[in-house]
């Protein structure tokens, strides 16, 4: 946690919600409820809980698609790079946090991923070698240079998801946010997908917020975890610490399994050092208990 | 039975996506077809209803060759759940769509109100009997086009990625279903990447690569073979990596279960 937690640092907190209240105008009860959190520049994030507990609305609240697309009724506060959602249009709140969907196909539309990735800056009025640098940039980082000809829709579904990714890094965005960005994906491209987006937040100091499930591959690049459940959220905090709580355990969250098998052992007495949240965190402490126990 | 054997497919396009595929699964199995995107697993499992005939080679369902059979007459046999529940829903209500396909194999009303009964009670949807399959959630929506297969009660039940966009208890209830079946003795063969979903449920692996089974066997012992595992574009189980890092406490390298894990670790640890 940083120091500057406990005077609330504003300039800090790059996102802040306070008791936001969402409601869909054909809800009967909110999408989500009461939710007051911070998030500070350059944090790393995942936001997780089951099915219809309201993360994805919540993250369609920061660029504004709730409540300015889909109507509805919002309370309470919520900022996003110092711009209060409520008075600012989409398409200048995406310039400050890119949304990133499942299923990229439901994103990209043009024929060729050099003119998919440049669609969002053409419409913001930037010239030409402006745009054409940034193109750049987003395609190198995301890896994709060699595709810049391809038509999108020829695409396999990992590179389709750089592709969206691309799109989104090209406004430059200081908060990016992804949906389940990786459930179509197999493993491996599904890994590839978190380390782009963990070097984005490392190399380029982007606030990352990626709602997951699958908690196994995504959590070791988290800074944080937030876990909703029913509208609200119940747990916020470290990876280590909401995974050992018993409220994890109650809600029904994919803990990892290096944590599922930390509290296995300590069932039977058998108390490692910490809690490990990663399979080489999980080596490391069992390695430590297996010393401890010979000397 | 299913006996697939030196199966070759090309799509309409020129895309040759199975390249001389040989299987063979008896009555009862429980198999996952595992591989990358784009590896021909579900090209191959169209082939076990009679959706996709092969372009070279064989496929017989209990001894019947699909190319002599319609789809229709296959089905009786072999549900088949796709991955996109949308490709499957059109009814109006979800009791109309978990009937409709009894009512084609010409069940009587009684029998028909039964077996619909039994199904969206199965599956925990009866509360929502008369909505509209498409006011329903993804996972929702994937359990009516689960429950409107298992009405008829087929004997093969194929699960094209049945664990995508569901969260992990639905998941956990995925899997006790499954095993449920498999236990009736069903014939379950799902198709899926999700490597810790496996872990959990120990089925038969078969898998696959550029149109082609590269490797077969059961799951402890395919899914910790690194090499074949990165060749189907998975990663190794976490357990498995956990157990790669503790290799000087020589511990066995084909443990893919938490639980056996933990056992392991507490006999080794009273020996020491």
């Amino acid at each position: 946690m940083s120091p500057s937690e406990d005077d609330g640092g504003p300039e800090l907190a790059i996102i802040k919600t306070e008791n936001l209240t969402y409601t869909y105008p054909i809800g009967v009860k909110p999408a989500f409820e009461d939710v007051s959190i911070e998030i500070e520049k350059g944090e790393f994030v995942v936001l997780t809980g089951p099915s219809g507990c309201g993360k994805t609305t919540l993250c369609r609240c920061l660029n504004g698609l709730v409540p300015h697309f889909y109507g509805g009724k919002l309370e309470g506060e919520v900022t996003v790079a110092g711009l209060r959602v409520t008075e600012h249009p989409i398409y200048e709140l995406a310039q400050h946090a890119g949304l990133v969907f499942q299923n990229p196909e439901n994103q990209l539309f043009a024929l060729s991923v050099e003119k998919d990735v440049a669609f969002g800056l053409e419409n913001l009025g930037i010239s030409r070698e402006e745009i054409q640098r940034r193109v750049n940039w987003a395609l190198q980082i995301t890896g994709i240079e060699d595709l810049r000809n391809r038509a999108p829709h020829e695409l396999s579904g990992g590179q389709q998801q750089r592709v969206a990714i691309a799109s989104i890094l090209v406004m430059q965005p200081e908060v990016i946010v992804l949906d389940e960005p990786t459930s179509f994906l197999d493993p491996l491209g599904a890994q590839k997908i978190f380390q782009v987006i963990d070097e984005l937040n490392k190399d380029l100091g982007i606030t990352v917020i990626l709602v997951e499930h699958r908690l196994d591959m995504a959590s070791r690049y988290a800074d944080r975890i937030i876990v909703m459940n029913k509208g609200r959220v119940v747990l916020n905090g470290k990876p280590r610490e909401v995974f050992d709580s018993e409220e994890a355990r109650l809600i029904g969250i994919g803990i990892p399994k290096a944590t599922r098998l930390y509290q296995l052992l300590k069932a039977n007495g058998v108390n490692l050092n910490r809690v490990p949240v990663t399979f080489h965190e999980a080596s490391h402490v069992i390695k430590e208990a297996f010393i401890h126990d010979r000397s | 039975m299913i006996e697939v054997s030196d199966v070759y497919f090309t799509y309409p396009n020129g895309v040759e996506a199975l390249k001389g595929v040989s299987l063979t699964i008896r009555d009862g199995e429980f198999i996952a077809v595992m591989g990358q995107n784009g590896a021909g697993k579900t090209t191959l499992v169209k082939h076990f209803n009679g959706l996709l005939k092969p372009t070279r080679g064989k496929v017989l369902i209990d001894g019947v060759d699909t190319q002599n059979v319609s789809v229709a007459t296959l089905a009786r046999k072999v549900g088949f759940v796709f991955q996109n529940p949308d490709n499957q829903l059109f009814c109006e209500t979800v009791e109309d769509e978990v009937s409709y396909a009894l009512k084609n194999f010409g069940f009587n009303e009684e029998t028909i109100k039964e077996r619909v009964d039994w199904a969206l009670n199965l599956l925990d949807m009866v509360e929502y009997r008369r909505v509209s399959p498409f006011m329903l959630s993804g996972g929702e929506r994937k359990r009516v086009a689960l429950a409107s297969i298992l009405a008829w009660d087929p004997n093969i039940v194929i699960l094209d990625e049945p664990t995508i966009g569901q969260d992990y208890q639905q998941k956990e209830r995925l899997r006790q279903f499954i095993l449920q079946l498999n236990n009736q003795g069903k014939t379950v063969i799902m198709v899926t990447h999700d490597v810790e979903f496996v872990t959990d449920c120990k089925p038969h692996i078969v898998l696959m690569a550029q149109g082609r089974i590269i490797a077969e066997g059961e799951a402890n012992k395919v899914l910790t073979d690194p090499e074949v595992v990165s060749q189907a574009s998975l990663i190794l189980p976490e357990v498995t990596q956990i157990f790669l890092g503790l290799r000087e406490l020589d511990l066995p390298q084909d443990v893919i279960d938490v639980y056996e894990a933990s056992r392991i670790l507490l006999t080794k640890l009273g020996e020491s």
